[in-house]
């Protein structure tokens, strides 16, 4: 059984202009031990299918699932007074923005404690000794004397590392990082992602990282799901991924890094990501794809084989060359 | 001086004073010390270094938003520091900029033509019909269509945001075109698109371009000279080739090898800096990088390394022989 199953998870948001559909038919599952990477621009749903996994999405979006269950328990029907032991405990996350996801009102040893009170049975001198035990974990120099800090005092980068320190306090299970060097500089990022990657060994807790570097996801993920406009569209362990992309659009964000340019002109998908309002029949991705047929413009395409990638494509691509493509694009 | 010289920068810095308190004597914070670059037509010159390096308060300096503290500017020759206020107005359209958020650069109550319009009606004495005649001539060197016009920033994605800022920029018709971060806030398919139409735009106007970046991937694509920068001061400056080829300054090195490559289980070198940038208003003594230098020695504790021409490049360390 995976720490982590997700079956057809699919969010929608009642909005002003009618219903939106920001999470459509995810499936996933993470063991521990995993490092999964979610990649995919903004707008693909990547964070909304983790924020419901966390329960932290508003009164407006409905989420429906085949199955969403942690450690065998269904996240769905679970009650609350079940969640908030759940949550906060054996899955935590991290956020993209650690100065705004601290409170400035409360130093950082308080807000950490806080995390260890909530959950774990422990003496007010335990809990100092354990905030600044994890405080030794995650890097941050002088604990002790940082246990008074206010967030305001530290950089980034430190910021970052009380997030961290906070999100591990209570032995997790599974962290969920939304794009925790985003905001950071390269050689902070670097120290960042090194150190999550070393709790995770040490701990063998499972990791999922939703990012859009595709840096960063070849030198840390072991699996990666791309997604794209609300669907999962492709899932592949990391290798093979970047060395035989299956989906067209994973192919075309590939070339797109300036890294792999092989000529002084990029080459760019045309168009943007659909929207609420102009969401295409069939193959979302079929009015920006090269290889797009008729077929993928009328009909959803469904899900291959673990072979192909898992991905949604009328002609999943081998070795660069659709297959099964009748030769005329339209 | 050639005339392929558009700009010509030396010794430019700049000093801030910050204010401690009531009893305490204001300090004094370099933001930009002894910068010495010059720009040419059609070339790209990219300024490199993590938040705090000073990249942004040279665009200010070079876009003559905010005066330099000492050093000379000169542009297509016309000294600007000193230069009073007729001088600057006439050579400001020379020199544009774009920003990085093109959320937060376009007005979102000014439609899309009037935004366009507004530096020729500011600058030039031409009608109105004449100037929504020129932008939408320059909206559809960006890609987008005259159409667009009556509408808001918001009715636009964030990269058909961007183009339209760089047709702002390009209204009135500039030489120098300052890039502040460009692409940083788009998606990889979108940063795709921005990047190709501004190295399309520069071979069709002549323009040179000072591309300030962190993203060291894009710096390799679009620069043909980049200088690094770390708290204030250039620590190395050199063409592009050589610099991605054979880095000479260890910051230079810690920041190539920290830049993660799209390329999974690629064995590389790593270098791991320790700590964080240090507070500009008391930067440490010597070499201001020799907390974090794996390289350093007594001498970088206490001697501040010149720009000097080593190993075919200007360099600023004292381990570079």
């Amino acid at each position: 059984m995976a720490l982590l199953e997700i079956e057809n998870l699919t969010v929608e948001f009642a909005t002003a202009s009618g219903r939106f559909k920001a999470v459509d038919k995810v499936s996933l599952s993470v063991d521990s031990g995993d490092v999964l990477a979610i990649v995919g621009e903004s707008g693909s749903g990547k964070s909304v299918a983790m924020l419901a996994v966390m329960g932290l999405l508003p009164w407006t979006a409905t989420v429906t699932a085949d199955r969403l269950r942690f450690t065998g328990k269904d996240l769905l029907t679970l009650s609350k007074r079940e969640r908030r032991r759940t949550i906060g405990k054996d899955i935590t996350m991290i956020f993209q923005e650690p100065m705004t996801s601290l409170n400035p009102c409360f130093t950082i040893g308080f807000q950490i404690s806080e995390a260890v009170k909530t959950h774990i049975k422990m003496t007010r001198s335990q809990r100092r000794d354990r905030v600044i035990e994890i405080l030794e974990q995650v890097g941050i120099p002088a604990p002790e004397k940082r246990l008074s800090a206010f967030p305001h005092q530290l950089s980034g980068g430190m910021n970052q590392r009380v997030m961290i320190a906070m999100s591990i306090a209570c032995n997790p299970k599974l962290i969920i990082a939304d794009e925790p060097t985003t905001a950071l500089d390269v050689t902070i990022q670097a120290q960042i992602l090194e150190l999550l990657l070393g709790l995770q060994r040490g701990k063998d807790m499972a990791l999922v990282l939703i990012t859009h570097d595709m840096g960063v996801v070849a030198e840390t993920a072991q699996r990666v799901a791309v997604q794209y406009a609300g669907q999962k569209i492709e899932e592949q362990p990391v290798q093979q991924l970047f060395e035989h992309p299956h989906h067209p659009y994973t192919a075309a964000l590939l070339s797109a890094l300036p890294e792999r340019a092989t000529s002084k002109k990029l080459p760019s998908i045309p168009g943007v990501v659909p929207g609420q309002f102009d969401r295409p029949n069939g193959c979302l991705f079929s009015p920006r794809c090269e290889h797009a047929t008729k077929v993928c413009h009328a009909t959803e395409p469904k899900q291959q084989d673990e072979q192909q990638g898992l991905v949604r494509c009328h002609y999943p691509l081998s070795n660069g060359a659709p297959s099964n493509h009748p030769g005329v694009a339209s | 001086m050639s005339d392929e010289t558009v700009l010509v920068a030396k010794d430019l810095s700049k000093h801030y004073s910050v204010s401690r308190g009531v009893f305490k004597q204001a300090a004094s914070l370099t933001a930009l010390s002894d910068a010495s670059f010059s720009l040419q037509r059609k070339k790209t010159l990219a300024v490199v270094g993590e938040s705090g390096c000073g990249k942004s308060t040279l665009a200010q300096l070079v876009t003559m938003i905010s005066p330099p503290t000492s050093g000379s500017l000169k542009i297509n020759g016309q000294e600007i520091a000193g230069a009073d206020k007729d001088v600057l107005q006439g050579l400001r359209s020379q020199v544009q900029i774009v920003f990085q958020n093109p959320y937060g650069s376009l007005n979102p109550r000014q439609k899309i033509g009037g935004a366009l319009m507004e530096p020729l009606l500011m600058n030039t004495k031409l009608s109105k019909a004449e100037c929504r005649e020129k932008a939408e001539a320059t909206i559809n060197q960006v890609g987008l269509r005259p159409e667009h016009f009556e509408r808001y920033p918001h009715m636009f994605s964030g990269g058909q945001r961007q183009r339209i800022a760089i047709a702002r920029a390009l209204m009135l018709e500039p030489e120098i075109l300052v890039l502040d971060e460009p692409v940083s806030a788009l998606d990889v398919s979108i940063q795709a698109q921005i990047l190709n139409l501004l190295l399309e735009l520069q071979e069709r106007l002549d323009l040179a371009y000072l591309f300030i970046s962190h993203d060291l991937s894009v710096v390799k694509h679009i620069a043909d000279e980049v200088m690094v920068m770390y708290l204030g001061k250039p620590v190395e400056q050199c063409a592009r080739d050589e610099l991605f080829a054979n880095p000479q300054h260890p910051y230079t090195r810690a920041l190539l090898s920290s830049t993660p490559i799209p390329v999974p289980g690629a064995k590389k070198e790593r270098i791991y800096l320790t700590g964080e940038i240090p507070s500009p208003i008391e930067p440490p003594s010597g070499c201001t990088f020799h907390p974090r230098c794996p390289q350093c020695f007594d001498t970088c504790k206490t001697t501040l390394p010149m720009l000097e021409a080593k190993q075919s490049r200007l360099t600023a360390c004292h381990a570079v022989n």
